[in-house]
């Protein structure tokens, strides 16, 4: 058993996980414009640098140097808090994510994870249900009928879909016993064991959650706050500048919290096929330590698991330039009428599958 | 104590009375999710990780949402607010006044005592797995009674909810 972590190791995984956030959310602003034109076959952005590939950076120079507008009758203190909740909530979770395995140099053993607690699972779902307050906060200071129209939306369609995931993952915590998202992402490979990831032994589970995903995000075929054709903006009406920029980039830091979470509890997080094999034969046939094989896999699983977040990050790209938006009812009464029972029902069948032996 | 102590509990009572004095109910409400911010921080400090993050979830999480979902409907702004005659201040007062008078009357002489001799102290009593075992072995009964009444709240709600015969919403 490794010791804890001293805080030197942890506070530079703490910040180099919050620099990779903010990094791939910036990266997500170009690979959605890169993936439209793709979709809707056409050129997309490739002006700025070579493929384009300067564009966030124009977009942030764009942001910062817009002229920052306050409407009247707006509360400043509250209109101001809104953008920084959204960014600080999105950015919250990502703490008790585990980006890869354990390494170790000399004495000196670490893990790739911001902070390992027994709660890890609900730290997410907790940080998960604060998110909405930003977008409320807005909407309501804006002073505006749409913005404040697309603050309440976003809170029934949070609440509503919130339900529903946290039961997706109850049938996850039913198989793993525990709430540790490092515990349930070993658990999904053993060595020497024919071990399969959850998403085997959880498909119902997995759709329901990815469905929440979706509808906690804010994404499209969900996006209904800031729904454009019957709301102007939705919630961001009246934002202009860097606080616009803020609530457009933690969508993107969302999605990709939400993708490193998934990507944890259905896809194995950092473990990936034959990696105990690919480490004993290191250390039989190439006389590596043992030490130095399991640093390479950690590394190879943290790619691995980058690997798992950027194909889910494509895919709600994809879904986004392919389905429609819903109509509010049809959303509530996806969440309510279908997905809430679906995830009961899971309960249910996991339960039985545990109490019959059929799995763990 | 430590200081960590010190400024949650700084926190804790600053933000309550940002609930009571705040003018804007919008800004009361902020008010009271700071609070409970600070009490889960006391939570995780007596080593109840479990009870600090299932208050975040229900309360700020969920309850406090619909909170803030009905107060800006409402729209309650400082002109519309209601003022209430002399009398119902009066007698606020003088209820919400024995009401503190009770309260540090019996808790004056309240002596922190620590772990009585002769039990250990078991410092994962919080944790999420000796909760579970013992809400469902030892308390079973009450933590079963509770979940009916959650259950009869539910059946309620979805009632009083339910469309009449021939009303349309959409």
């Amino acid at each position: 058993m490794l010791e804890l972590p001293a805080l030197g190791w942890q506070s530079i995984v703490i910040f180099v996980v919050f620099a990779l956030s903010l990094l791939i959310a910036t990266y997500c602003t170009y690979a959605e414009r890169v993936i439209a034109a793709f979709l809707q076959d056409r050129v997309g952005p490739d002006r700025a640098g070579p493929y384009g590939l300067l564009q966030p950076l124009a977009d942030a120079v764009k942001m910062f140097t817009k002229e920052e507008f306050f409407p009247g009758g707006a509360n400043k203190a509250l209109f101001v808090f809104g953008p920084c909740l959204a960014m600080i909530t999105a950015l919250m979770s990502s703490a008790v994510i585990p980006f890869g395995n354990n390494m170790s140099f000399g004495n000196n053993a670490f893990f790739l994870q911001g902070i390992e607690v027994n709660i890890g699972m609900l730290w997410i779902f907790g940080v998960v249900s604060l998110g909405v307050y930003g977008v409320m906060i807005g909407g309501w200071a804006s002073n505006n009928k749409f913005s404040l129209l697309g603050a309440v939306r976003a809170a029934s369609q949070n609440i509503s879909y919130e339900l529903a995931m946290g039961m997706a993952l109850i049938a996850v915590l039913m198989m793993s016993g525990t709430l540790s998202l490092r515990e349930i992402t070993l658990q999904q490979s053993v060595a020497g064991e024919w071990q399969f990831w959850n998403i085997v032994k959880q498909p119902l589970g997995f759709i329901i959650f990815l469905v929440c995903a979706f509808a906690e995000t804010n994404r499209t075929p969900f996006d209904l706050p800031e729904c454009e054709t019957e709301l102007v903006g939705g919630y961001h009406t009246e934002y202009s500048s860097m606080k616009l920029g803020l609530y457009l980039f933690s969508e993107y830091v969302n999605i990709f919290v939400v993708s490193a979470v998934m990507s944890v509890l259905y896809f194995g997080g950092f473990n990936f096929p034959y990696q105990y094999e690919l480490r004993d034969w290191l250390v039989s046939n190439h006389d590596w330590t043992l030490a130095s094989a399991q640093n390479l896999i950690t590394i190879l699983g943290t790619v691995g698991l980058f690997a798992k977040i950027f194909a889910f990050i494509f895919f709600f790209m994809w879904v986004r330039w392919t389905l429609p938006r819903f109509r509010y009812d049809q959303l509530m009464r996806l969440g309510w009428t279908i997905l809430i029972p679906l995830a009961v029902f899971n309960i249910l069948l996991t339960g039985g599958l545990i109490l019959f032996g059929v799995i763990q | 104590m430590s200081p960590l102590f010190l400024f949650l509990s700084f926190v804790a009572l600053l933000s309550a009375l940002g609930v009571v004095f705040a003018k804007n109910p919008v800004h009361s409400v902020l008010f009271l999710i700071l609070t409970f911010f600070s009490l889960s921080g006391h939570y995780l400090l007596l080593n109840a990780q479990f009870l600090a993050a299932v208050n975040i979830i229900v309360y700020a999480g969920a309850i406090m949402v619909l909170f803030l979902f009905v107060i800006m409907f409402l729209n309650l702004n400082v002109d519309t607010e209601p003022h209430k005659p002399a009398l119902a201040k009066i007698a606020a007062a003088v209820a919400g006044g024995s009401l503190l008078l009770i309260l540090v009357a019996a808790l004056k002489d309240v002596r922190p005592t620590g772990v009585p001799a002769g039990t250990a102290f078991n410092s994962q009593i919080g944790m999420v797995d000796q909760l579970g075992m013992r809400l469902y072995t030892d308390f079973l009964l009450p933590f079963e009674l509770a979940s009916v009444l959650f259950l009869v709240a539910m059946v309620g709600a979805v009632m009083l909810g339910k469309r009449e015969t021939g009303e349309r919403n959409f």
